[in-house]
């Protein structure tokens, strides 16, 4: 029991291991970027430490360097993170209590350690997992920024490796367990499909947070045929 | 360019609104007495998050179509998910995937 229970959180910290040395190197080309296109090598280290959400940090960096309204890409980057307000309720048990912790492990928060904790069963694990998979990601992602700010551009194109198809599957992976459960496919697949259909329309963040809707959609038939 | 200083202003703007929108909800929680359904809800709502992020980073880049080797990737990780098969082989195997594609010249 106790063996099995070990190779568990080793399997489970290798796992981790593997998303914090990929989102390192995105980091890496998210510095490279940034420099890239005209800002000071602290810009994209000091936004990775304050705002420490890839996907804003990007938006921001990109609307910026085209000429766009700094306090639009500000908004545009805080509507691509409302997604944390929801992720908060779902998974705030398992930072623990205290404010100390508390402020942390909510500065920790992202898609992946949230996936990685939703994974796990046992409320032990889900801890072991987000907050190793948090602070992991952390120190991999800044220390990737210092390095592709300094270096320049050694690697600003990371979809040559897939690592664009790399982070999607990471999510898949962990949330496929979840989804053995017959309503909450049924949501996931609405939510879905209303985000993609709003892609195109929408800007970016807003999509994901209409997908909320497929848990309405998936919710009401049931309970009304309800036997 | 944008001034230094306009730059950190965004910056800790930025931060500050992040930050909020993940402090609220462990702090909002804890204040309350959440049942069952509630929480399975909220688990539901994670997921279903999540399930629209690989949607959207698997097929959209900018608003647009993201091409075919992208998502090709992702489906090849999902069926070894499905399979069973060990987390990092599904995540090599899907970012193989779209690199290989690229390489053999698939948008």
């Amino acid at each position: 029991m106790r063996s099995t229970q070990r190779t568990l959180d080793r399997d489970l910290l290798r796992d981790i291991a593997l998303v914090c040395l990929a989102d390192g190197i995105v980091g890496l080309s998210y510095g490279a970027i940034a420099v890239g296109e005209g800002f000071a090598v602290w810009v994209p280290m000091l936004m990775s430490v304050v705002v420490f959400a890839g996907a804003a940090q990007f938006m921001f960096i990109g609307l910026v360097a085209a000429g766009g309204n700094p306090i639009a890409a500000v908004l545009a980057g805080l509507l691509v993170n409302a997604r944390h307000l929801p992720f908060g309720f779902a998974v705030g048990d398992v930072l623990g209590r205290g404010w100390g912790r508390r402020i942390a492990g909510s500065h920790l928060m992202l898609d992946e350690n949230v996936a990685f904790a939703l994974a796990q069963d046992d409320p032990a694990r889900r801890r072991v997992a987000y907050w190793t998979c948090g602070i992991g990601v952390f120190v991999c992602w800044n220390a990737g920024v210092v390095a592709g700010a300094v270096a320049g551009t050694a690697i600003s194109d990371t979809d040559l490796f897939g690592l664009d198809a790399a982070f999607p599957a990471v999510l898949l992976a962990l949330v496929l367990p979840a989804l053995k459960d017959r309503r909450t496919r049924l949501a996931a697949l609405a939510g879905a499909a209303v985000a993609l259909a709003a892609s195109p329309f929408l800007p970016a963040g807003l999509p994901v947070l209409l997908a909320l809707a497929g848990v309405l959609l998936a919710w009401r038939p049931r309970e009304k045929a309800a036997p | 360019m944008i001034e230094p200083w306009v730059v950190i202003v965004c910056a800790l703007v930025l931060g500050a609104g992040t930050f909020a929108f993940r402090f609220a909800g462990p702090v909002l929680r804890a204040r309350m007495e959440l049942s069952e359904h509630a929480e399975r809800l909220m688990a539901t709502s994670a997921v279903v998050l999540l399930a629209a992020l690989v949607a959207t980073a698997a097929l959209i880049d900018g608003g647009e179509f993201a091409g075919f080797a992208r998502p090709a990737g992702v489906l090849v990780g999902g069926v070894l998910a499905w399979l069973k098969a060990p987390f990092v082989v599904i995540v090599l195997a899907a970012a193989a995937t779209a690199a290989l594609l690229r390489l053999l010249g698939v948008p």
